[in-house]
């Protein structure tokens, strides 16, 4: 393998996205913008007996859609495949690439991929491998190379685009399809009731009365390839750093010093002004711990001022995606030069005070008044999950 | 084409044995509870373990067995070591415990305990905190073992992470009561491993 010349930068030319609030990333974006939030009340679904709030897919919508796009329906493909295929199929599609080119490599991120089939499985055995999943995906496209899964808990998506910068890097593909794909089950509902995580109303994040998060099904896809600066066009994304550190100190609580994160944070924006630093988006899930954790840990790496923001309250905790499509709305949003307000932020409240955006004003018509304006072309993505592991990706917006 | 690292110490656990580096630790007599007889035969006190599912005990042991020097810091956070551990399964043997406690509607009882371990890569935060392991911690996943991509991954974490000194490197599987492990101890070094006599080598240890 040959590495890729030192003047080459790698960056994004597609994307895709499929959540309750629309199935392109223009559409979600647009959805945020005007302050819709996906999340409801679910009583009875997916049989868990406890009622809970989550932003679901509308899956008639999803195998209709699924479908226009083959010849054979939608017949043989579980939802967590449909979704993530559609997602990818639309960033493939923009990118204008060839998928079923051997320098074209997918990976893969997901926490529980088809994890519900345990209950009732009407497929081969192997389907609710992980790597089948990903063998799924490749195979749609035709790709020749065996896919990567990354399946590093709520840190996946991030892990994953790792993975496709280090690849990129090396040389080993020119482009890397990295998709992200969780949906919601009897599982993973059940088992998040049962730690306590999930809110008993529309999450809050970084709010001082936050009870816990919602969940979200979504999938969502990033095309990235390496090239010479000069050929990549005004407005693309471009990932400037990068790091996953660990806690080392519980497999399920963050840490309360946010030692893990402030680690990763510093290795990403190592040798990068911190000023040119737009927003963070955080991971915010609006649970009591992982907020004050993220609030020391941005307080302790000396971005107190820097405009903070959740995506939470729209979409929830997407899990495997959430890595993914929180990078695509964030990017969108730094182009149009705005921090998106945290829905559900009613009075910002964390262990260490940090600079939250949120809205003042609940009327949504006035949204966009409210939304931030920012100075500078960088945002810092954050996640953190079980396991102890955090994330931190510095990203620039081509000017 | 030389790696980036060299090979310290590998660990290979079995159904039927214990191998550190060359030598046979210990062999699976009766099988009723291989994973608590290896923590006992090699001295283990560490009363975590007995909280955790098949693969995290499975990754632990064999960590335990590479690093253990008693002179080894468990104080103080190592942030130039990592952890980039993959499997097939996942934690599919995990899940399938899990999904038992909510099968039936008059038998509901969802456990916190057993759905922690729900994630594959658990087992990466459990050796991390056990020898206060602070970089990168990583897991993916993939059909079936190969050494070239193991070997691959571990190169481009060292070339992507200037700080990075020490990975434990390696296959954490455990899938229908069979644990399938094979850990490796790796050390940042410019004239490391050749390639080929690596991939190699690790194929024929797993």
């Amino acid at each position: 393998m040959e590495e890729t010349e030192r003047n080459h930068i790698i960056h994004k030319i597609g994307e895709g996205v499929v959540t309750p609030l629309g199935f392109t990333a223009d559409a979600v974006y647009a959805a945020i913008r005007r302050g819709e939030r996906g999340g409801v009340l679910h009583e009875g679904t997916f049989g868990v007996p406890e009622p809970f709030f989550a932003s679901i897919l509308d899956k008639t919508h999803l195998r209709n859609s699924f479908s226009a796009l083959t010849d054979f329906g939608c017949e043989g493909f579980t939802h967590v495949e449909m979704a993530a295929i559609l997602a990818a199929n639309q960033a493939i599609e923009e990118a204008n690439i060839a998928p079923d080119r051997s320098d074209v490599q997918f990976i893969l991120s997901t926490t529980k991929g088809n994890v519900d089939l345990l209950e009732y499985n009407p497929y081969e055995p192997e389907r609710p491998y992980l790597w089948h999943t990903a063998q799924m995906v490749a195979d749609f496209f035709g790709n020749p190379n065996r896919p990567i899964v990354a399946s590093n808990a709520c840190i996946s998506g991030c892990a994953a685009q790792v993975e496709a910068f280090r690849q990129l890097r090396q040389g080993t593909c020119k482009y890397a399809v990295v998709v992200g794909v969780d949906m919601l089950s009897k599982f993973v509902v059940s088992g998040f009731q049962s730690f306590k995580a999930l809110s008993p109303e529309l999450c809050k994040p970084f709010d001082a009365n936050r009870r816990g998060l919602n969940l979200g099904e979504a999938a969502a896809a990033i095309v990235y390839t390496i090239d010479k600066e000069e050929n990549v066009p005004a407005g693309e994304l471009i990932p400037e750093g990068w790091a996953i550190r660990n806690d080392a100190n519980h497999i399920s609580g963050p840490s309360r010093t946010g030692e893990g994160l402030l680690r990763a944070i510093q290795a990403a924006t190592h040798g990068h002004d911190a000023t040119r630093i737009a927003f963070i988006n955080a991971h915010g899930t609006a649970t009591p711990y992982n907020d004050d954790m993220e609030s020391m840990a941005i307080s302790r790496a000396g971005l107190t001022h820097t405009p903070v923001n959740s995506l939470k309250g729209y979409l929830g905790h997407t899990l495997g995606a959430a890595g993914i499509l929180e990078v695509i709305l964030s990017a969108h949003a730094l182009r149009d030069h705005v921090a998106i307000p945290s829905a559900g932020t009613e009075t910002p409240g964390t262990v260490a005070e940090i600079n939250i955006c949120y809205n003042t004003n609940d009327t949504l018509h006035q949204q966009d008044a409210n939304a931030h304006s920012i100075q500078g072309d960088h945002f810092l993505k954050l996640i953190s999950g079980f396991g102890g592991s955090n994330a931190a990706l510095l990203f620039r917006i081509k000017q | 084409m030389n790696y980036n690292f060299h090979i310290e110490s590998h660990c290979r656990i079995t159904k039927e044995l214990v191998r550190l580096n060359d030598e046979t630790v210990c062999r699976n007599q009766d099988g009723q509870d291989w994973l608590g007889d290896i923590y006992h035969a090699i001295g283990m006190q560490y009363p975590k373990f007995f909280k955790m599912d098949h693969q995290c005990k499975a990754g632990t042991l064999a960590a335990e067995l590479l690093l253990h020097d008693k002179e080894f810091d468990r104080e103080n956070v190592k942030a130039g070591w990592g952890i980039v551990l993959m499997n097939s399964a996942s934690s599919l043997d995990d899940d399938r415990r899990y999904e038992e406690t909510i099968r039936d509607t008059g038998n509901y009882y969802p456990s916190p305990a057993i759905f922690v371990y729900t994630l594959a890569n658990i087992v990466t935060g459990e050796i991390a905190i056990r020898h206060k392991i602070g970089g990168e911690s990583s897991f993916y996943v993939f059909e079936k073992f190969d050494g070239e991509q193991m070997l691959d991954l571990a190169e481009r974490a060292f070339a992507d992470t200037p700080d990075l000194d020490t990975l434990l490197c390696g296959w954490v599987d455990y899938d229908a009561s069979v644990p399938d492990v094979l850990l490796c101890l790796l050390q940042r070094d410019e004239n490391g491993a050749e390639k080929k006599l690596s991939v190699d080598k690790i194929n024929k240890l797993y």
